[in-house]
């Protein structure tokens, strides 16, 4: 899991291009919407297209974007559990 | 009459606002010449990363434009109008789009596949919320814009206007913009075609 937080923050950063945040600046259970890293609506978007070309993950369920994409930690667990069953 | 209170030129790898070269960076490829512009300038702005590149001209253009210039407490939200234009439309990023369907789409990018999101993020930037319009001709149409602006004001649909050209197509592009208010100011230029034309001066064929 440890590992898998840190690939996603590397991932997170090129994705959505933060090129003033290293990954030692997010924390593992920073909200990263509004307050957290400030991610908005096209970022999300952004995140799925993430899981789905490094991960092989589709997110079946758009209402389950908010609880997914919570923190790197809740996409972790969510990519742990989607690897599993696939 | 209106005047020209303010104005930046961005060509050739070089920023120049109000006569001053601010900064220049010969022979940088566009995107990393317009990124070292940002981080030097000290704009302090992440989301600018995340624009296209024609965003991020008109984006500097008008930081360089506004920043000491202009005092937003002046006027309503939405008396400021933004008028630009360009050759080019959102092509620069409409083949970057198109480049990126053979794999998964990006969204970030999809998002700036029309020439008016540049309007957006200067007013978003400067929390403008006058009229803005972006037309596209086949060049600078320096008449066009000057009446349009004059009108604007004349006819009180705006107090102040940001108005010119950013165009940007590979590693061709340009920027000038103006802010045409009715206040004059040490330094005011009246706003006419011929001031345009001069500001704006000749460009070399290759520039």
């Amino acid at each position: 899991m440890e590992s898998l937080m840190q690939d996603l923050k590397a991932k997170i950063i090129v994705q959505l291009n933060l090129q003033d945040v290293s990954p030692e600046q997010i924390g593992d259970d920073q909200p990263l919407f509004m307050e957290g890293l400030g991610l908005d609506s096209i970022d999300a978007l952004e995140l799925i297209v993430m899981l789905q070309q490094h991960y092989g993950i589709r997110i079946a369920n758009p209402e389950d974007g908010p609880k997914i994409f919570q923190s790197v930690r809740t996409i972790a667990e969510y990519i742990t559990a989607h690897q599993k069953t696939a | 009459m209106p005047y020209i209170n303010s104005w930046c030129r961005i060509r050739r790898n070089i920023i120049v606002a109000n006569g001053q070269t601010v900064w220049e960076e010969p022979g940088a490829d566009v995107s990393v010449f317009l990124t070292n512009a940002y981080r030097r300038l000290d704009i302090g702005y992440p989301k600018f990363y995340k624009m296209d590149r024609l965003s991020q001209l008109g984006f500097l253009a008008a930081e360089m434009l506004l920043h000491d210039r202009f005092d937003k407490q002046e006027y309503p939200a939405e008396a400021v109008a933004v008028v630009l234009a360009n050759a080019h439309s959102s092509l620069d990023t409409d083949v970057r789009y198109q480049q990126s369907m053979s794999a998964i789409p990006s969204p970030a990018l999809f998002v700036y596949t029309l020439p008016n999101i540049v309007i957006g993020e200067i007013c978003i930037r400067h929390q403008l919320k006058g009229e803005n319009t972006f037309f596209v001709f086949e060049q600078y149409d320096i008449p066009f814009l000057n009446d349009y602006i004059n009108q604007l004001l004349e006819q009180n649909n705006a107090q102040a206007v940001i108005g010119g050209w950013v165009d940007i197509f590979q590693d061709q592009y340009e920027a000038f913009l103006y802010l045409v208010e009715k206040k004059q100011i040490p330094g005011s230029i009246i706003h006419n075609q011929q001031t345009i034309s001069d500001l704006y001066g000749i460009v070399d064929a290759g520039s």
